[in-house]
């Protein structure tokens, strides 16, 4: 148990698709989730929250190295096409990590 | 002619200091909280109004409007699929916009006839979201067919609950359950203040509107014309339609300008989730960069004076 790791997922995505995406990641088993309002540049242009249409967010979570895997790919395979969005993970060292194993 | 309505002046006031690059803007809690009012105020006044009519006048009246509803995508489809050569969920997407309506051009709309003491049929809010939902399904269907991939269930879940259509239906409720002397004790917060929540959202109107004219370089002629012709020839049918329900003067160009409309909030992000392959940034400049400003400019007065050339010219005052 000690020496699992445990990784952090990041997303940064539209906020339109919010409801969707936690009902996906709640679908493949995700331990749990957090998910903040965000403004930013990128290449879809400045996103600056203003109003809805132009909202961003950010989802993290915490879980499994294979449950970061199949997210991740997961993402790719669905959003990636047609959305806004950018993922990345990292090793991460978190107190209480047997919450995290899924 | 009255001078310019001063909710007009704030919204123009918005698209300079937007076109300034000001740091000027609402902050976003107070602009849902405003926005929130304005639908909840649209609400309560037409559910009052609501309970003043007989059932058999609003029956004909809802059947009416609910087929308009769906018809008009399929007017606006051709025009961007064939004239304007955008791909077919691109067209799609933008006919469902134009179909449906848009809260604040209603609310503006409302203002001028209030201003102007015209009078028209109070509870028309109902109209809104009835004409709200029909263009959606009408768009995700001209996008896809009638795909089995479509998650109906999802879909009829974002419109129907999502926050405009719930608070417009929460308001008309409480209004059509309370009746006028019932919501006497909450009026002062929704009816009093109603303008000068009017003017703030159309500041921020104003803000979000100049953002989207930048990207309107990139789109061109085609969409800008869309944005023009497609309200007034939308504003025509819905003034004939009005006519024959036998709406007032004020009811028909209110109605003209629910056709004309077209929406940036429910619909944007409906087709988001429904037809991902659709570009957002194009319908959002024609409905919020052209349409929009032009009926809060220029189609309110205009279909108001339409309103009464059909009237004058049937002989029906």
């Amino acid at each position: 148990m000690k020496n699992q790791t445990t990784k952090l997922i990041t997303i940064f995505t539209e906020a339109a698709l919010e409801s969707q995406l936690v009902r996906d990641i709640d679908r493949l088993g995700a331990p749990g989730y957090t998910i903040t309002n965000a403004r930013g540049r990128g290449d879809r242009g400045l996103r600056g929250a203003s109003w809805e249409a132009n909202a961003n967010i950010r989802v993290e979570i915490i879980c499994s190295p294979t449950m970061a895997a199949t997210i991740s790919q997961y993402l790719q395979e669905t959003y990636y096409d047609n959305y806004a969005m950018v993922t990345f993970s990292n090793e991460i060292d978190v107190l209480r990590p047997e919450k995290f194993t899924s | 002619m009255n001078s310019i309505d001063p909710v007009i002046w704030f919204f123009l006031f918005g698209l300079l200091a937007g076109a300034l690059k000001s740091e000027l803007r609402l902050p976003s809690q107070v602009y849902d909280f405003v926005s929130m009012l304005l639908l909840l105020t649209i609400g309560l006044k037409g559910g009052v109004e609501l309970a003043n009519q007989p059932f058999s006048v609003l029956l004909p009246q809802i059947v009416v409007i609910v087929i308009a509803g769906f018809l008009l995508p399929f007017i606006a489809f051709p025009a961007l699929r064939y004239l304007g050569k955008f791909t077919r969920a691109d067209s799609a997407s933008i006919a469902a916009h134009y179909g449906s309506v848009s809260v604040g051009t209603f609310a503006v709309a409302v203002a001028y006839m209030n201003s102007r003491n015209i009078i028209f049929e109070e509870h028309m809010a109902l109209f809104v979201v009835l004409l709200e939902i029909p263009a959606i399904l009408v768009g995700i269907i001209l996008a896809k067919g009638v795909s089995k991939k479509t998650q109906w269930s999802n879909v009829a879940h974002e419109v129907m609950l999502g926050k405009g259509v719930m608070f417009l239906v929460g308001g008309l409720l409480i209004g059509w359950l309370s009746g006028p002397s019932g919501v006497e004790s909450i009026s002062p917060l929704f009816f009093g203040l109603f303008k000068g929540v009017l003017a703030l959202f159309l500041l921020e109107m104003g803000l979000i509107t100049s953002t989207q004219l930048s990207s309107l370089k990139r789109y061109g002629f085609f969409l800008l014309a869309f944005g023009v012709i497609t309200p007034l020839c939308f504003a025509i049918f819905g003034t004939l339609i009005g006519t024959g329900l036998g709406l007032s003067v004020g009811g028909s160009a209110i109605l003209a300008t629910l056709f004309a409309s077209a929406s940036y909030i429910a619909v944007p992000a409906a087709m988001r989730i429904s037809v991902p392959e659709a570009n957002p940034t194009l319908s959002l400049t024609a409905s919020l960069g052209i349409t929009f400003p032009f009926n809060i400019l220029i189609g309110i007065p205009l279909y108001y004076w339409l309103a009464n050339y059909v009237y004058t010219t049937l002989a029906l005052h």
